[in-house]
């Protein structure tokens, strides 16, 4: 097989019916680092169609900018990144903002816009979105459909009754709101451009373990309303058991010898609990060991 | 975050030179790429008028008490300076040609910067610096819109089309101020003073004021919004944004200043020989 082949073999993934599919997004090779940083070295991920991806890892082991890095709010400094089959570095800035719709994110600390309301913050992207579509607007001409006033409320008022949340939020600033109603509509925000890929960055840090069922509930019913694919990053061992198909474990560079992959882990939650390398069970049993290792 | 030490030669002063101006470079050259890149997104289309009209509000509306109570102040200031020496020369009446030439062509456009990038220039880089730490800029370029068309576009616009009317505020109140102490509190006769006020400034003057804050007003709101968008991590990392932000607007006015007002006295030198009186 050339390297050509090999290439094209990790963006592509065959299905039951023996069709090759292109995944939705593979880090090829990633490297990333923040002046003497490394914090990614040669990271190779697939994401698979449908699934839903769960990486876990240590804390600074880059968890946060591989999902940055897979919606291109970050560049690698080394390696590449494919949307569906094409590298983001042959993309122009138009296609590739045009590609990133197709991305929902949930952040951390949910980042909601302070200066809004909630109904403001859902309605942030299809404005924009109609903005674009809108002729005389700065999008392309393929921009989704313009939506009127009342098309843009209909999907707010949607999105947020299907994260749970009543219509008296909706004029509530993000201020008033709870670490659990902040994620919730965080998740309304990015579920309302109807993404074909979420990435959720730590979606229950922070919160008990009820709102932390709530949320992973939530995670788990996304694609079975819609298809899409999802990548989840945490290190809250109920959100893997929750709602994983597939888990990847990443170790900190710092820990890695010369030459060693920093994907330590990749198959399903039963195997990883099963996992007989020590790092993949030290940290699905808690880590005392970890902590040792870490002094060590 | 996970690290690799990078094993390094000791500093030497050349070492430390070369860093240095390396870091110089990529400053302006970052600094150069934001400015094309407001200027880029200014060309595309125009900002949301409800955002527009909040960002006006706010720098404008927000900062005429401050610039009101500083050109009286000023205006005040250069009339009991400028009165002692007019006084010993038995020309007191000619303080108003001083105060009002100084005010239109230095002092009004200097301190209405001064107080814009005090007041709003810091608020925009801590603003913009917040959302760069809880990521909300991030979030904005996840939903399909440009951070800097959405957050720089408005604040750029309000500060360069503002700023000329805040310059005008602290003109007036200044030359107001320095009339009302020195005809009611030094006894300056009121006709003499705005004769010789009349045949020192010119249009010129006033126009050279006003063409000077619109550059202001642009460096202010570009040198801000850049600190914000580039705040390191954290509460220090903002007010950091802030401080700097001020510092280096302040730096960017008196540095404008000089080149403008050198380069629009050689033209005008150059194109209108004799002076026209405006007043």
């Amino acid at each position: 097989m050339s390297t050509h082949d090999q290439h094209q073999a990790t963006i592509a993934s065959p299905r039951p019916d023996g069709q090759a599919v292109a995944d939705p997004v593979v880090l090829h090779g990633v490297g990333r680092r923040f002046g003497d940083q490394q914090v990614l070295r040669d990271l190779t991920i697939q994401v698979r169609s449908g699934e839903t991806l769960v990486v876990i890892g240590e804390s600074g082991c880059g968890k946060s900018v591989t999902l940055k890095l897979m919606m291109s709010l970050m560049w690698p400094t080394a390696g590449e990144v494919h949307w569906a089959g094409r590298s983001v570095s042959d993309l122009n800035t138009a296609e590739r903002d045009r590609h990133r719709l197709r991305f929902g994110y949930v952040f951390q600390n949910s980042a909601l816009f302070d200066s809004f309301d909630v109904y403001e913050n859902v309605a942030f992207g299809l404005r924009e979105s109609s903005n674009r579509a809108r002729p005389g607007g700065h999008g392309e001409r393929d921009e989704p459909d313009e939506l009127d006033e009342q098309g843009i409320r209909a999907v707010v008022l949607d999105r947020l009754e299907e994260v749970g949340l009543p219509v008296e939020v909706c004029t509530k600033n993000p201020s008033e709101l709870s670490g659990g109603m902040r994620k919730r509509v965080a998740l309304a925000r990015a579920l309302a451009l109807e993404p074909s890929v979420m990435l959720y960055d730590e979606p229950t840090t922070g919160l008990d373990p009820m709102m932390t069922g709530v949320i992973n509930r939530l995670i788990r019913e996304v694609p079975e309303r819609r298809p899409v694919t999802s990548v989840v990053v945490t290190h809250d061992l109920s959100t893997v058991r929750a709602v994983a198909d597939r888990v990847v474990m990443l170790e900190p560079v710092s820990r890695l010898g010369e030459g060693e992959p920093q994907v330590i882990f990749s198959g399903s939650v039963a195997e990883a609990l099963a996992s007989s390398d020590p790092r993949v069970a030290a940290f699905l049993q808690g880590g005392s060991d970890s902590l040792e290792r870490e002094a060590g | 975050m996970a690290t690799i030490p990078v094993l390094r030669s000791p500093a030497t002063p050349i070492h430390c030179l070369g860093g240095l101006v390396l870091s110089v470079v990529e400053s302006v050259g970052d600094f150069s790429l934001f400015s094309l890149g407001v200027l880029h997104q200014l060309v595309l289309g125009r900002p949301r008028r409800r955002v527009m009209l909040e960002t006006m509000y706010t720098v404008g509306v927000g900062s005429i008490p401050m610039v009101v109570v500083t050109g009286v102040f000023i205006g005040m200031v250069l009339a009991v300076q400028g009165y002692a020496s007019f006084h010993h020369l038995g020309m007191e009446t000619r303080i108003g040609s001083v105060i009002n030439a100084s005010l239109v062509k230095e002092l009004g456009p200097v301190l209405a910067a001064t107080m814009l990038a005090g007041r709003v220039g810091s608020s925009m880089a801590a603003e913009l610096g917040t959302m760069r730490v809880t990521e909300q800029i991030d979030a904005i370029r996840a939903l399909g819109a440009n951070p800097v068309r959405q957050l720089v576009v408005p604040r750029f616009l309000a500060c360069f089309l503002l700023i000329p009317v805040l310059t005008i505020v602290a003109d007036t109140v200044g030359i107001i101020g320095g009339w009302v102490f020195s005809t009611q509190a030094l006894g300056v006769n009121s006709h003499f003073y705005w004769v010789h006020s009349r045949s020192f400034v010119t249009a010129f003057d006033v126009t050279t004021g006003l063409i000077k804050s619109v550059f202001f007003g642009g460096a202010i709101a570009l040198v801000s919004c850049y600190h914000g968008f580039h705040c390191q991590a954290g509460a220090k990392g903002v007010g950091r944004a802030a401080t700097v932000s001020f510092v280096a607007s302040f730096v960017a006015i008196l540095v404008l200043d000089f080149f403008l007002g050198l380069l629009l006295d050689t033209s005008y030198r150059m194109a209108y020989p004799a002076p026209t009186s405006l007043l």
